[in-house]
């Protein structure tokens, strides 16, 4: 690449990863330092502030995939976040929220998918592999039974009585090499 | 005989879904918009902040809206194609300069000046332009990314087809590339143009 910032123009800000937790490690390592002072009041936020978080943790980040939208530093993430506080603060409910970012980003953003035709082999389709293991379980042991029920029988019928004395004349040399032993 | 054939079945199945798979882009969401009319907006122009520019001013047209930021370095790699493209036809490309400003990593937004922004913006955006050649019929300034979210931008740069009744009828996310111009792009214009 040609220069330093590569990630970005897909990431949109903050890569993923290693940096973050550093960053967090960093971050919280301040916490204790930030207590020391005067708290500021915001309990008019605090239920706009709940609220979005409860929202934003429904969400996926589109930056960072495998974050919701709540954890994400990536900065399309804050300017969403930023989107539901004031979202919440015209007095959208939190369907009509979700359907803001479903309208714009697709099912995609929801990690719990609706049910609909296009998803029903995302919510069944652990369900039919299931039961096509199952199928296949039955079908194998089945078939298993019956080669042992039958290779039982046929070894029945098909020793001749030559090859019977052979293998009790066997069973006995067997048997008196084992007293031999004991002995 | 039977035997082997099922491993080699349960194989040949597990290739066919790695093929597929590892086709796939994770990162490419599929847009809900398209199909949808192109959300509305009234930005500021590039050239000339006091003029607006506004999707409804392009009715009756089939043209592609780019967007685009300096610090974006994919843009800086598809930004020659457009340029040719530009100087082929007579498709009108719109540009959206998306958060020029408060996207760049380097430059602590909190720091500048809302009133700042605007002329900062420009500066870098037209330097950009200068330097690269403007393939744009006007760049429209996003500054914070409000646009951004109604198009579902999530990152840079991203290409939308919008067709006579304003309708969005493609979305290509990432650098538009040779291929995807001439087999997904071009084609679709040449139909919607009809």
């Amino acid at each position: 690449m040609t220069n330093g910032n590569a990630p970005k123009e897909v990431a949109l800000g903050h890569p993923c990863g290693i940096m973050k937790i550093l960053i967090a490690v960093t971050l919280a390592l301040f916490v204790t330092l930030a207590q020391g002072k005067d708290a500021v009041p915001m309990a008019a936020d605090e239920a706009v502030e709940k609220r979005m978080v409860a929202i934003s943790d429904e969400l996926r980040c589109l930056v960072c995939q495998n974050e919701s939208l709540s954890g994400s530093h990536a900065e399309l993430a804050q300017d969403l976040r930023r989107e539901i506080r004031t979202l919440i603060k015209q007095g959208k409910t939190d369907a009509e929220i979700m359907e803001f970012m479903v309208s714009r980003y697709g099912d995609f953003v929801r990690y719990r998918p609706p049910l609909k035709a296009t998803t029903y082999l995302l919510w069944f389709g652990p369900f039919l592999l299931l039961a096509g293991a199952i199928a296949a379980l039955v079908v194998y042991l089945r078939s298993r039974g019956r080669r042992i029920a039958a290779s039982a029988e046929s070894s029945e019928t098909t020793l001749s009585p030559e090859e019977r004395r052979q293998a009790e004349a066997l069973l006995k040399q067997s048997e008196m090499n084992e007293s031999e032993n004991k002995r | 005989m039977k035997r082997f054939l099922i491993p080699v079945a349960l194989f040949a199945m597990l290739v066919g879904f790695l093929a597929v798979g590892l086709r796939l882009d994770p990162r490419e969401v599929p847009s809900p918009l398209v199909g949808k009319p192109a959300p509305q907006f009234e930005l500021p122009r590039l050239a000339s902040p006091d003029q607006k520019f506004a999707p409804l001013d392009m009715k009756g047209k089939v043209w592609l809206l780019n967007v685009w930021a300096s610090w974006c370095v994919s843009c800086r790699a598809e930004h020659p194609l457009l340029v040719a493209l530009a100087k082929q036809t007579t498709l009108p490309i719109i540009g959206l300069s998306y958060k020029e400003v408060r996207g760049d990593g380097e430059i602590d937004a909190g720091k500048i000046a809302s009133g700042d922004e605007l002329q900062l913006a420009q500066k870098r955006a037209n330097a950009w332009l200068a330097a690269r050649g403007d393939p744009y019929t006007l760049t429209a300034l996003d500054l914070d990314g409000r646009v951004g979210i109604d198009y579902g931008v999530y990152g840079v740069p991203e290409t939308y087809l919008i067709d006579k009744a304003g309708v969005i009828r493609y979305k290509h996310i990432g650098p538009v590339t040779r291929e995807a111009l001439d087999e997904k792009i071009l084609p679709l214009v040449k139909e919607l143009e009809k």
